[in-house]
């Protein structure tokens, strides 16, 4: 391995063409054609509009409710609409607002921050902001055009608890609109989260080792895999809760054998992770801009770094806190309470390190700067009032009371938005020909901070005086008054901060590529060097965790393409793999460009969900296959060939194709199949669980069906093996028909398997509308079905490629990812077997 | 016997029946101790907080550079919260135990509560065993320990008196027991505390606590023979009652009113509040309950009796005020 130049290894000046092919190559559509664009930083742009305008319609909704609550017994809004306007609030705010916005950051910033041309899979992050921005609007109209005309919207909550959210109690089609209207923002989530995932493990600046990385970049990172872990388990809970009410399938309805509270573990294994997905980008961001305003390095980074993963485990143990009144035994509420607990220790160290930080140089007075001093106040605060609803007899007095309203807000706005304002002040002249202005970002923080404070302070009292959330109305005389009124006052001004904002960004922000303010602050981070279309001119070594202090030059060296890949020596889009914790180069990755078939594999997701909520059964399936030939099309224009190696400048010859474990694709599967593996767990604890609810409904050893059926799958599942073996023994000889034969009749032989287990159940007379353990037993063929299709589609295509030439010895990504995938499904359909036909054989009464 | 039964009663504030900083009951007492001393205790840590933010930004050099290494992120981001995150949690863990143990021991008086949407529908047994029913208005008396055995109808509720005890939810296919203590006579006010669609807010009650002769006497009273209307107009209304059907849904014991899907309503015109405490329980708010009941308690199954006429409404409010 060849030690990394210190110095620039490239000659100046550049060839004359060198950098106007460049540009070429990385040229934005113009005109309407800008939807087909893929580059990070106009993803990003629609990304990060479109998350603020839900934060601002979702404000909106919060101003309404402010209004309806500002006097007892209020009348502006229905008992009926104010349900709905809470509900869309919160899932609003949550769903299309909090984790969009962050991840937005993460496609706009990342790359350029890395040291990269853009993220690895550039058409994936723009179907992820496609599918949500189309299916958002859809979802976010049917407040209006629901509430108005057809009563439509949601009105469960944003949590949704079932049985209130069932059928028989929810009867319109509001639930189901939620339902499946998460279904592509849980999809859009995951797509990112693959994306962040690769790119900031793979394709750092060559150098950059990870304790070198820039904290946002850290917090991506674990945010990308939190979601990984934690989506899956909304993603089981609402594919239930929408067969119980499409189809009567008892998994919540505890007079067949289900459990009210089964919804609740899914849902707040979730929803307990969610709030540090939203929180820890956030975090990042004011790791990156406090050292700036201080002119000094971070202290403590790697105490950060470690507290930040410790937050991502943590957050996974907590859920239960929203179940303390529940009627839960003591003894797990108590190890709930201590990890809650335990869990303020890592947030209060990056405090500590903020401050020693601020302490260690001058902190310049910027508007960006008083955001991050808003959020200290605002989020310790919020911290300090988590602590104590961490401890169970409080929260037995707090839980579902305003009090909690107080401190969601506190952690939530005071630990996302305030950072979120602040990241404007500080990164927009990176990204947009004007900076926003100081005088009125002073003015907004002021009007923020003091209505958020006037606002929310006063229901930590209402709260412990009695008043529950969710109530569209309150009589006088409880002394729910005065702080209600006074929290109305407050939310405006709060509402006229954010105008004042809205205002100065409008007049100002001018998002550009190539002339933006430029380093403003003098930053040492590489998202501030100049950039264009292509992100940065050259690729520099990275040797600190402030390249730009470090050496003052760089910025200069990097604009004159001295550094390395200066151009494009393949003629395509391309940007540099590095090693996961070294960086050290590894191959050349050639990017797609702009295209439209991740635009229709979008358009054609968002209207399957839809359509499937208005029960348009076979218009939705007609764009589920839309969607399907789109994502075919697109997946076929991947993969290009070895282009041999070439020479990055400075004399570093890369290869432009790995096959592999060191693949980026090999990576992505890996993630994808990480979120498949999170599923099934989640799965596994849903039927386990419904077990302890209800074991009387558990067959027992000798009244399960009879084990022919499931030896046949198992024996299936084992013929498939020796399919996926023989085809992987068959390309690496490069014998490729016989390949693709053995992938095709493998994967026949998978869904073979999985349908002969269904079948059996089917014979033996169980139907899932019957019970709790029926449904939760077809729910596993339903999983199985989901990963099998996924094979099934993946090895028929890669079988024809196989077959045509584009997949060989060498050019064997997608040959290997198949195997990933193929693998995991018999793994996951045999560990099926053994629960649904061994686990009643082994509780065995008979 | 059961008239004016709160007369003379120490009557707390409005504020002060429903507020968790003025127990009046073991276990709120517990919880507002430790309330007052997070509540100061958070104030001081964020106070801490502030004042060296400030002093790192704005303080002297010396002070900047002794907060600006990594013994700041030791001291206060670990040994400083483990430490009173400790003793807090301990304190936690230690009331929750006390209250594990007070509520193991037998209770003096157990009742039925099964939340309904928008209601409560209470199930006692008197000193015969004999069970009578009642609803929204939980009598107990005062200074000894009572069970709830809560349950649901429908979907969840939650059981919520903030000067009593902590909040206890009331899940389908589950029977969850909260254990209370009213230490003093009086009204207290509790609120269903688990959205639970429509009228969620509309959703209160209140539990009134006795002296011990007293609750007795209202006990007896349960199945005491109903009386006569007392007058004319309620006599009258006794007919409406009848004629319009409320029969189907309500319950008045002794007579052949026996439904079942709304409260039952044998001793209605002793409570203070009607419609889940969302009215008083005045003439003119009965009469207007049972004409426009979906503008008091909207998506409830009581439908609105419009088609009486003024006075057939008031004299069915008078019949009503008289079920004692």
């Amino acid at each position: 391995m060849t030690a990394l130049p210190l110095e620039p290894p490239n000659e100046a000046p550049r060839p004359p063409d060198e950098l106007a092919k460049l540009e070429e190559i990385w040229a934005v559509p113009r005109g309407w054609r800008i939807v087909t664009a893929v580059n990070n930083n106009i993803v990003g742009y629609f990304y990060v509009a479109t998350a603020f305008l839900f934060f601002l319609l979702a404000g909106l909704l919060a101003v309404l409710i402010r209004l309806q609550l500002a006097f007892p017994d209020g009348k502006l809004l229905s008992e009926a609409t104010y349900n709905q306007v809470f509900t869309m609030h919160g899932t609003v705010m949550m769903f299309l607002f909090a984790v969009p916005a962050v991840e937005a950051a993460g496609v706009l910033m990342l790359p350029q921050m890395l040291g990269a041309r853009d993220l690895p899979f550039p058409r994936l992050g723009a179907y992820a902001f496609w599918a949500y921005a189309i299916g958002g609007v859809v979802f976010f109209g049917s407040i209006f055009f629901g509430s108005i005309f057809f009563g439509a919207s949601p009105s469960g909550g944003w949590f949704m608890y079932p049985p209130l959210t069932n059928q028989r109690f929810s009867p319109d089609i509001g639930a189901d609109f939620w339902l499946l209207g998460i279904g592509f923002i849980e999809i859009s989530a995951i797509a990112g989260a693959i994306e962040i995932i690769v790119g900031v493990l793979r394709t750092r600046a060559p150098g950059m080792h990870l304790s070198r990385m820039p904290v946002f970049a850290w917090t991506m990172l674990i945010f990308a895999w939190m979601i990984v872990f934690a989506f899956p388990a909304v993603i089981l809970s609402t594919i239930l809760l929408e067969l119980e009410r499409a189809f009567g399938w008892p998994f919540f309805d505890a007079t067949k054998g289900g459990d009210a509270l089964l919804w609740q573990h899914l849902f707040w294994f979730f929803g307990h992770p969610e709030v540090y997905i939203i929180f820890l980008p956030a975090a990042g961001m004011v790791s990156m801009i406090v050292p700036t305003m201080v002119r000094a390095p971070l202290v403590g980074y790697r105490l950060i770094v470690a507290a930040l993963i410790a937050v991502g485990f943590f957050s996974f143990g907590l859920w239960v806190h929203h179940m303390f009144t529940t009627g839960i035994p003591a003894v797990s509420l108590g190890f709930f309470s201590a990890a809650s607990a335990a869990v303020a220790i890592p947030s209060g160290v990056q405090i500590f390190a903020w401050i020693a930080t601020m302490a260690s140089g001058r902190l310049r007075m910027t508007a960006a700067s008083l955001f991050v001093l808003g959020f200290l106040f605002v989020f310790t605060l919020g911290g300090l009032t988590g602590v104590m609803v961490a401890m169970v007899p409080f929260d037995r007095q707090a839980h579902d009371s305003y009090f909690i309203v107080a401190h969601l807000h506190y952690v939530l706005f005071g630990g996302m938005v305030f950072p979120l304002f602040a990241a404007f002040y500080y990164w927009t002249p990176a990204f947009s020909r004007n900076a926003l202005s100081e005088r009125a970002g002073k003015w907004a923080f002021a009007l923020i901070f003091i209505g958020f404070n006037i606002a929310f302070l006063p229901m930590h009292v209402a709260g412990l005086r009695g008043m529950p959330r969710r109530v569209y109305t309150y009589p006088s005389g409880l002394g729910w008054d005065g702080p209600n009124l006074i929290s109305t006052a407050g939310a405006l001004i709060l509402a006229t901060g954010i105008a004042v904002f809205v205002v100065d960004a409008v007049r100002k922000i001018r998002p550009t590529l190539g002339d933006s303010a430029g380093d403003v602050w003098k930053a040492g981070t590489l998202e501030w060097l100049p950039n264009g279309a292509y992100a940065a001119r050259s690729v520099p070594v990275v040797t600190d965790r402030e390249p730009l202090w470090a050496r003052p030059t760089l910025a200069r060296e990097v604009e004159e393409g001295r550094w390395f890949l200066p151009g494009a020596p393949t003629g395509r889009r391309e940007t540099i793999v590095t090693s996961p914790v070294e960086a050290h180069p590894q191959y050349l990755m050639r990017l797609t460009g702009p295209g439209w078939s991740h635009v229709s594999a979008a358009v054609f997701t968002a209207a399957f969900f839809l359509l499937l909520t208005a029960k348009a059964v076979w218009l939705a399936g007609a764009c589920g296959l839309g969607a399907l030939a789109s994502l075919l099309i697109w997946a076929w224009r991947t993969d290009p060939s070895d282009a041999g190696e070439v020479d990055v400048g400075g004399g570093l010859k890369l290869p432009t194709y790995a096959s592999g474990p060191r693949a980026h694709s090999w990576w992505a599967t890996v993630v994808v199949l990480s979120v498949a593996g999170a599923l099934w767990f989640s799965y596994v604890f849903a039927y386990l669980y419904l077990w302890t609810v209800a074991p009387s409904n558990w067959p027992g050893a000798t009244a399960m069906p009879s084990p022919e059926r499931a030896l046949l799958a198992g024996a299936l599942l084992l013929a498939s093996g020796a399919a996926l073996t023989a085809m992987r023994v068959l390309l690496a000889r490069d014998r490729r028909v016989a390949a693709a034969i053995a992938a095709l009749s493998g994967v026949v032989l998978l869904a073979l398997a999985l349908g002969a287990d269904a079948l059996g159940h089917w014979e033996s007379g169980l139907r899932a509308p019957r019970s709790g353990y029926a449904a939760v037993v077809y729910a596993s063929h339903l999983l199985q079905g989901q990963i099998a299709g996924a094979v099934v589609v993946t090895g028929v295509f890669v079988a024809l490629r196989l077959a045509l030439g584009l997949v060989t010895a060498r050019r064997r990504v997608m040959a290997d990812n198949l195997a990933l995938l193929w693998a995991y499904a018999l793994g996951q359909g045999a560990l099926a077997l053994l629960l649904t036909h061994g686990f009643p054989r082994l509780i065995g009464k008979g | 016997m059961t008239e004016g039964m709160t007369d003379g009663m120490t009557n707390l504030p409005d504020a002060a029946m429903m507020n968790a900083l003025a127990p009046h009951g073991p276990e709120a007492t517990q919880v507002a101790t430790l309330t007052q001393v997070m509540t100061v205790g958070g104030a001081l840590i964020l106070l801490l907080v502030c004042v060296l933010t400030a002093v790192a930004i704005l303080g002297p050099r010396s002070w900047k550079r002794a907060l600006s290494g990594r013994d700041t992120v030791r001291w206060g981001g670990f040994a400083f919260p483990i430490v009173t995150l400790a003793a807090l949690l301990f304190w936690s863990l230690w009331t929750m135990r006390g209250t594990e143990r007070a509520a193991a021991a037998p209770a003096a008086l157990t009742i039925s509560v099964v939340g309904e949407q928008w209601w409560w529908r209470l199930d006692y047994r008197d000193a015969q065993g004999r069970r009578f029913a009642e609803a929204n208005e939980i009598v107990v008396p005062v200074g000894v320990d009572v069970d709830l055995l809560l349950e649901s109808a429908d979907v969840i509720h939650s059981v919520w008196l903030p000067s009593l005890a902590g909040k206890l939810d009331m899940i389908p296919g589950r029977t969850n027991r909260l254990r209370l203590r009213a230490d003093r006579p009086g009204v207290y006010r509790g609120q269903c505390a688990e959205y639970c669609g429509g009228s969620h807010a509309r959703m209160g009650f209140e539990l009134i606590a006795l002296a011990p002769d007293d609750f007795a006497a209202w006990r007896a009273a349960a199945h005491a023979p109903r009386r006569e209307p007392a007058d004319e107009d309620a006599r009258r209304g006794r007919e409406v009652f009848a004629a319009a059907g409320c029969g189907a849904c309500h319950t008045v014991r002794g007579t052949d009113a026996q439904g079942r899907v709304g409260p039952d309503l044998t001793r209605l015109g002793a409570r203070r509040h009607i419609a889940a405490a969302s009215l008083p329980n005045t003439h003119d708010a009965r009469a207007r309950f049972v004409a426009r009941s979906q503008e008091v308690k909207p998506q409830s199954l009581m439908p609105p009796f419009a088609f009486l006429t003024e006075t057939q409404l008031s004299d069915l409010a008078a019949y009503l005020g008289g079920l004692k």
